[in-house]
C-alpha cells in the first residue's frame, strides 16, 4: 500500500476533526465567547500577559509541544503493526487531544489564566494537587532519562551528527548574542543561522566521530549519557536568552522544515508501506496491544504535557477566547502531524519487510532510530540528497528536540526542588546548584538503573512515562469535566477521554507490574507501583470531585 | 510614470509584508521567554542600584563620588524597587521618594 494514502487520510481526518468536531467543542460545550475580556487583556503588563496574534500564539504553542516525544512513541509502537498507532493517532488527536488542549486553555483562561496545577487544587481540592506535583515530577524525571539515552544511542548510530548536533547549540550561542546583545534584526539572523545548521548536517558526514569504545570502564553509550547530562545541566543553569530561547527558536525553523520536507519527500517518492498492517508475528517479550499501546503513544495522540503549556503561557496570551480552539486544537493537530510522519517513516521508510523486522527485533527497538533511518531512506529517494546527509538532518532533528527537552526539563525538575526546599524549610535545597545537581542525579539513576551500566535499558521506562503523561492529562480532563459539570453543560465529550484514559493507564501500570516482576527488575517495579498510588489517587479523586460537583450541581437546582 | 506605479505599489506592498513579517518572527521568538528576561534585567537593575545606594546602605564604596549623580536619575526606580522588595516606604532616612 503507497504511503500517501496514510498521508491523506491521516491528514483529512485531522482537518475534518478541526472544520468540524472542535467547532462542535467550541460553541456548544466550552461554548467560547469571543466578548469575553481574556487574562491578557485584564491584566496586561507587558510581561506575563500580552494580548498576541493567535498565528504567533499557536506558532509556540505547537512548538512548545511537539518535540521528541511524538516521534519515539510512534516509532516504538508501529511493532504492533501500522493500523494501530495510525488509529489511535489519528483518532486521539481528534477526540482526546484537541478537546484536552483547548479545554485546558479554556479551563484557565475563565480562572485568572492559572496553571492546571492551582486548578487542580482549586477546582479539584489540595489532596489532587498534592498528587498533581508528585506526577510532573515523574514525567519530568523519566522523559530527561529516556531523552539522554535516545540521543547517546542516536550519536552512536551516527557519528556524523556528532558535529552538527554540538555545532548547533554554538549557532544558537552566537545568535542568542547576535540578537540581544546587537539588536540584529531577525530575519537576517534567521537566514545565516539555518544556512550555517544546514552546512553543518552537510559537512557533518564527512568528520565522523565516535568515543572510545571504553573509557575509564565506561561505554560509549555511558559515556554519551553522562556528558548529555552534563551538558544539560549547565544549560538549564544559563539564562534562558544564551542558549533555551536562540536554540528553542531554531528547533521551530527545524520542525517546519523537517514536516515540510518529510511530507513532500513522501508525496513525491510514493514509497511502499512494507510493515504490516497488524503484526500477528510479533518479537517475543513484546507486551499485549491492548492496553499498552495507548500509553506507548502519549504525545501525538493525547498527552497531560500540553495542558501544562496551554494554562502556563498559553492562556495568559490569548487575545479572544474563541482563539481558543485555533491555538489548543490545531496545535494539537500539528503535533498528530508529526506523529503521523513518524509513524510513514517507521514503515514505509523500508525497501522490504525483512529490512523491517531486522529492526524491530524487541520492544522498544526501533523509536528515534527506525525513524531516523526510515526518514532518511524516504527523503533520499524523494529529494535526491545523499542517505547520508539525510540521515544526519533527521538524527539533527531529532537530537536537537531532545535535547531542548531535556535542559527545560531539568530547569522545570530544579524549579521543584526549591520548591520542596522552600516548603519543607531545607536551606541548600533552595539554592540553584545544589537543586540542579539533584535533577541530575535523579535523572541517571533512572536511566542507569532500568538497563544497567551502559544505560541501554533507559528505554524500558518509555510505557511508564506514557502511563505519567496520560494522568497528567487525566488531571487536566477532570478539572475540565468539573467545570462543566458547575455550568451544566454535557459531560460525555471530555469525562469519556478520561475514564478510557484512566482505564488503559491502570490496566498497563498492571500489566507491567507483572512483567516487571517476572523480569526481576526491582527497580522499575518500584517506580510502577509509585505510578500505580498516583494512577489509583488520580481515580478516587475522580469520582469524589465528580460526586461533589454533581451534589452542589443538584442542590444549586433544587434552591433555584 | 503610469508604467512605474504598479511596480512601486508592489515594493510597497512586498515592504510592507516584509515588516509585517519580521513583527510576527520577533513576537515568535520573544513571547515564550518574556517574562523570564524580564525577571533576569530587573536582577540586574537591583544590583546596579545597590552599587549605586551602597553607601547609603552602609556598605563602602569607591566609587561613590561617580554614582552619587546617579541617585536622582534613579528616583522612580527606587520608589519601584523598595515596592518590590516589601517596603511601603523608602527604608533611607535622606532618600525619600514617597
Amino acid at each position: 500500500m503507497s504511503a500517501i494514502l496514510l498521508l491523506v487520510l491521516g491528514l483529512g481526518g485531522m482537518a475534518a476533526g478541526y472544520f468540524v468536531y472542535s467547532r462542535f467543542i467550541a460553541e456548544k460545550i466550552y461554548k467560547l465567547d469571543p466578548d469575553f475580556r481574556t487574562p491578557a487583556h485584564e491584566f496586561e503588563d507587558g510581561v506575563d500577559f500580552v494580548p498576541t496574534n493567535r498565528f504567533v500564539l499557536w506558532g509556540h504553542h505547537f512548538t512548545s509541544v511537539a518535540g521528541a516525544a511524538p516521534i519515539v512513541g510512534p516509532a516504538i509502537a508501529v511493532i504492533w503493526g501500522w493500523l494501530p498507532a495510525f488509529l489511535w493517532v489519528v483518532l486521539g488527536t481528534i477526540f482526546f487531544a484537541g478537546v484536552h488542549d483547548s479545554g485546558a486553555i479554556w479551563a484557565s483562561v475563565r480562572n485568572r489564566a492559572k496553571s492546571v496545577g492551582s486548578l487542580t487544587g482549586e477546582v479539584v481540592g489540595g489532596r489532587a494537587r498534592s498528587v498533581f506535583m508528585i506526577v510532573i515530577f515523574l514525567v519530568l524525571l523519566m522523559v530527561n532519562a529516556v531523552f539522554g539515552v535516545v540521543i547517546a544511542k542516536l550519536l552512536i548510530n551516527n557519528p556524523g551528527a556528532v558535529v552538527p548536533v554540538w555545532g548547533a547549540i554554538a549557532v544558537a550561542l552566537v545568535i542568542g548574542q547576535l540578537i540581544y546583545r546587537r539588536k540584529i534584526g531577525l530575519g537576517l539572523v534567521s537566514v545565516v543561522g539555518v544556512a550555517a545548521l544546514y552546512a553543518l548536517i552537510y559537512i557533518g558526514p564527512s568528520v565522523p566521530v565516535t568515543l572510545p569504545e571504553s573509557t575509564a570502564g565506561l561505554s560509549a553509550n555511558a559515556l554519551w549519557i553522562l556528558i548529555l547530562f552534563g551538558y544539560a545541566a549547565i544549560a538549564s543553569l544559563l539564562p534562558v536568552w544564551v542558549l533555551l530561547q536562540p536554540r528553542d527558536y531554531i528547533n521551530g525553523l527545524q520542525l517546519f522544515v523537517g514536516l515540510i520536507l518529510l511530507y513532500g519527500a513522501v508525496i513525491i517518492a510514493s514509497p511502499t508501506v512494507v510493515a504490516p498492517m497488524i503484526n500477528f508475528g510479533v518479537p517475543e517479550g513484546t507486551p499485549s496491544m491492548l492496553p499498552l499501546l495507548f500509553v506507548t503513544i502519549a504525545c501525538g495522540a493525547i498527552s497531560g504535557f500540553h495542558g501544562l503549556v496551554a494554562s502556563g503561557t498559553t492562556s495568559k496570551q490569548l487575545d479572544k477566547e474563541t482563539d481558543a480552539r485555533f491555538v489548543g486544537y490545531f496545535g494539537a493537530v500539528g503535533e498528530g502531524a508529526l506523529a503521523l510522519a513518524a509513524i510513514i517513516a517507521a514503515t514505509a521508510g523500508f525497501a522490504s519487510l525483512a529490512d523491517w523486522q531486522a529492526v524491530y527485533t524487541s520492544f522498544g527497538q526501533g523509536s528515534l532510530t527506525a525513524f531516523v533511518d526510515g526518514g532518511a531512506f524516504i527523503l533520499a529517494a524523494g529529494t535526491g540528497m545523499e542517505v547520508t546527509v539525510a540521515a544526519t538532518l533527521l538524527t539533527v532533528m531529532a537530537a536537537l528536540f531532545a535535547g531542548t527537552t531535556m535542559d527545560t526539563g531539568l530547569r522545570l525538575q530544579r524549579y521543584i526542588f526549591q520548591e520542596w526546599g522552600e516548603i519543607y524549610n531545607i536551606g541548600w535545597m533552595r539554592k540553584a546548584l545544589p537543586a540542579t545537581l539533584l535533577s541530575v542525579a535523579s535523572c541517571l539513576i533512572l536511566a542507569f538503573g532500568a538497563g544497567g551500566a551502559d544505560g541501554s535499558g533507559g528505554l524500558l521506562i518509555w510505557p511508564l512515562f506514557g502511563t505519567t503523561n496520560q494522568l497528567l492529562a487525566g488531571l487536566t480532563l477532570l478539572v475540565i469535566t468539573v467545570m462543566l459539570v458547575r455550568r451544566g453543560r454535557p459531560t460525555l465529550y471530555t469525562l469519556g477521554p478520561l475514564v478510557f484514559l484512566l482505564v488503559m493507564t491502570l490496566a498497563a501500570l498492571l500489566m507491567q507490574l507483572r512483567d516487571f516482576f517476572e523480569k526481576e527488575n526491582w527497580f522499575l517495579l518500584g517506580l510502577d507501583l509509585v505510578v500505580l498510588v498516583a494512577a489509583v489517587l488520580v481515580t478516587l479523586e475522580c469520582v469524589a470531585a465528580l460526586r461533589r460537583a454533581k451534589g452542589a450541581a443538584a442542590n444549586d437546582e433544587s434552591a433555584s | 510614470m503610469s508604467g512605474q506605479r504598479p511596480a512601486v505599489r508592489l515594493i510597497g506592498r512586498l515592504r510592507r509584508w516584509y515588516r509585517r513579517a519580521g513583527d510576527l518572527g520577533a513576537a515568535y521568538y520573544s513571547a515564550p521567554y518574556r517574562a523570564a528576561i524580564a525577571r533576569a534585567r530587573r536582577d540586574e537593575e537591583d544590583l546596579f542600584m545597590l552599587m549605586v545606594f551602597s553607601e547609603t546602605l552602609g556598605i563602602p564604596n569607591p566609587a561613590t563620588w561617580y554614582t552619587l549623580e546617579l541617585q536622582p536619575l534613579l528616583l522612580d526606580r527606587f520608589h519601584d524597587w523598595h515596592k518590590r522588595m516589601g517596603m511601603p516606604h523608602s527604608p533611607l532616612d535622606h532618600f525619600r521618594c514617597c
